[in-house]
């Protein structure tokens, strides 16, 4: 099954990436090349077998789920490439 | 003998005999860097300032009587993934180019506990993606053996800093080899311990299910020291597990007789370099002649380790990455005109190339019609593979590989092609696959002068068994005699 150019340019959206046409061709064909090799795993029986979703199974150790407050604002908005009064700042979404 | 020169348990004990300050210690690095980071470029940012005035108030505080921890006033070099209240963390991306941490990662606000000194952030492949940190948005970090060569990565700058004495001691991480591969590819000792022993909170998250934090130091004792600084269980990683207070450094012993050891064929075989395969059978050797049952054994299922890791990194990395965009934190583009157009531009030009690839890669296998094909498939593959380690590690005590199939390879070699790059990482990949604790040990030079490394694994949180074993063999060769050489390049 190997990827087609549309294929590509659909997961890119998904992904939420704008891709120029050079770069469509390159993940195209690197994509269909790297698959290709992964396909691979089909050759191994896995029939009655669980998937393992994390490395060991004691994973998950809980703890209460108590709301602790950060108590800086400034630092925490610090990274925002735009704000306003204390909060992000975006494009106005609503028309 | 400069101050750069000694391992850090010397430091250790230098500085509580009084023998020297940490402000004497934190100079001759900077002094260091300033003389060879220039060539090697393993550091993306410094902190001198910081570290001078730490420095000088645990000096202070020891002049003074007062109880100071055993690590307060040593260096260290963090790779630049992991959060420093105050400094920058880039990932050597773009995207986070300007980004300042708000606060410590556990195993920051660990190694603060006892008063260490930050020497700078290290570089790497971009979010950690790469095999050579050939992948760093901001500039190549060379190999202090051959300047014309990788130094490995992701944790590129981790490792050469300490090759080059520029850190007497780093983090890095390991997703799937980044902390062993470059510590091969660059003579110095790499751990990656288990899954779930060391907190991961504030580390920059790429497959959550994979990463883990590690030491990369000039020798085991000094791994297992700092081993014992970072690991246990943290409340902000619910993977982490408490395992009650450990001291690493009991497994320093000099005593391998009797361990079961298995050396698996395939890693020995097709796509093994010759002079790499000669010196892991020579490691073998030396392992017999000093009491150890050294066996062949099989990993057959290790031949499809790359394909599940690259498929299930990918997907977890591409779930991961989609908090970029370009709203609270990170790069934001100046193209847009609406919201979907700031997370588009602001993702499509903050991300390198390798990172978007695995981003359309990931979002491939989890949507619709490849889920089950790719992710789900591999995620069985996984339990074969994990079911294959457990019956090995029913038989051996540890499994000795090479850590990377070739030694250091020559910059702009393999960059074009991202299929024989992540080939780079068939020893490296099952043991994350796994879980598993390896650790890389230098144990030779090839002919052209560059380090070669072996693998020790051993079953989960079984880090002593490795520690043990690869102490011993330390202590039995003299692989720190040689020195990087810094040839080629152009200063």
């Amino acid at each position: 099954m190997a990827i087609s150019k549309e294929e590509v340019i659909h997961i890119a959206k998904l992904a939420c990436l704008n891709l120029s046409e050079q770069e469509i061709e390159g993940y195209t064909k690197d994509m269909q090349e790297i698959l290709e090799f992964a396909n691979m795993i089909n050759d191994v029986n896995t029939e009655g077998l669980n998937e393992t979703i994390a490395a060991n199974e004691k994973c998950n150790v809980l703890r209460k789920d108590e709301v602790r407050n950060f108590g800086n604002r400034e630092l925490l908005l610090q990274n925002a490439p735009s704000q306003d009064e204390g909060m992000f700042r975006i494009p106005k979404v609503l028309n | 003998m400069k101050l750069y020169e000694y391992t850090v348990h010397e430091l250790v004990e230098m500085l509580e005999k009084g023998e020297v300050t940490s402000e004497e210690i934190t100079r001759s690095y900077f002094e260091r860097i300033k003389e060879k980071d220039d060539q090697v470029k393993a550091y993306v940012s410094l902190l001198e300032d910081e570290a001078i005035a730490k420095a000088k108030k645990v000096d202070e505080d020891r002049k003074a009587g007062k109880p100071v921890s055993k690590f307060a006033g040593i260096p260290i070099g963090i790779k630049d993934n992991m959060c420093i209240t105050g400094t920058k963390t880039t990932c050597s991306s773009k995207m986070l180019e300007n980004f300042v941490a708000p606060y410590d990662a556990t195993v920051i606000e660990k190694l603060n506990k006892e008063d260490m000194v930050y020497l700078g952030k290290l570089n790497m492949d971009e979010f950690a993606m790469g095999g050579s940190t050939e992948r760093s948005a901001f500039f190549q970090t060379k190999n202090p053996w051959d300047l014309e060569r990788v130094p490995g990565g992701s944790s590129g700058g981790s490792a050469a800093a300490v090759a080059a004495e520029m850190a007497p001691w780093t983090l890095g991480s390991d997703t799937g080899g980044s902390i062993r591969q470059p510590a091969s590819l660059c003579g110095v000792v790499g751990l990656k311990p288990t899954y779930g022993l060391v907190s991961r909170y504030g580390l920059v998250a790429f497959a959550s299910s994979l990463d883990q934090i590690g030491p990369i130091t000039k020798d085991v004792t000094d791994a297992a020291m700092l081993l014992n600084l970072i690991a246990g269980h943290d409340e902000k990683d619910s993977t982490s597990i408490d395992l009650g207070e450990k001291d690493y450094t009991k497994a320093l012993v000099n005593d391998v007789k009797g361990m079961r050891i298995g050396l698996p064929k395939e890693y020995l075989g097709e796509g093994i370099n010759e002079e790499v395969r000669e010196a892991i059978l020579a490691v073998a050797k030396k392992y017999e002649e000093m009491g150890a049952i050294v066996e062949d054994c099989s990993f057959e299922v290790g031949q499809y380790a790359t394909s599940v890791y690259y498929i299930i990194a990918c997907a977890e990395a591409s779930s991961n990455l989609g908090r970029f965009d370009g709203i609270r934190y990170g790069y934001r583009s100046e193209n847009y005109d609406n919201l979907k157009d700031i997370y588009k531009n602001s993702r499509s030009e903050g991300f390198g190339v390798e990172v978007k690839r695995r981003i359309m890669l990931g979002t491939y296998v989890l949507s619709s019609g490849y889920y089950d094909a790719y992710y789900k498939k591999a995620q069985k593959v996984r339990t074969v593979i994990k079911n294959s380690y457990d019956e090995l590690f029913g038989k051996y005590d540890l499994l000795l590989t090479p850590t990377s199939p070739t030694t250091a390879f020559k910059i702009g070699e393999k960059s074009n092609n991202p299929l024989e790059m992540y080939l780079a990482d068939i020893c490296t990949v099952p043991v994350n696959i796994g879980g598993l604790p390896g650790m890389s040990i230098p144990c030779g030079l090839d002919s052209k002068g560059m380090p070669i490394g072996f693998q020790l694994l051993a079953k989960a949180f079984d880090e002593e068994k490795i520690i043990q074993a690869a102490y011993s063999y330390e202590q039995n060769s003299n692989f720190r005699e040689n020195k990087p050489t810094f040839k080629g390049g152009n200063s």
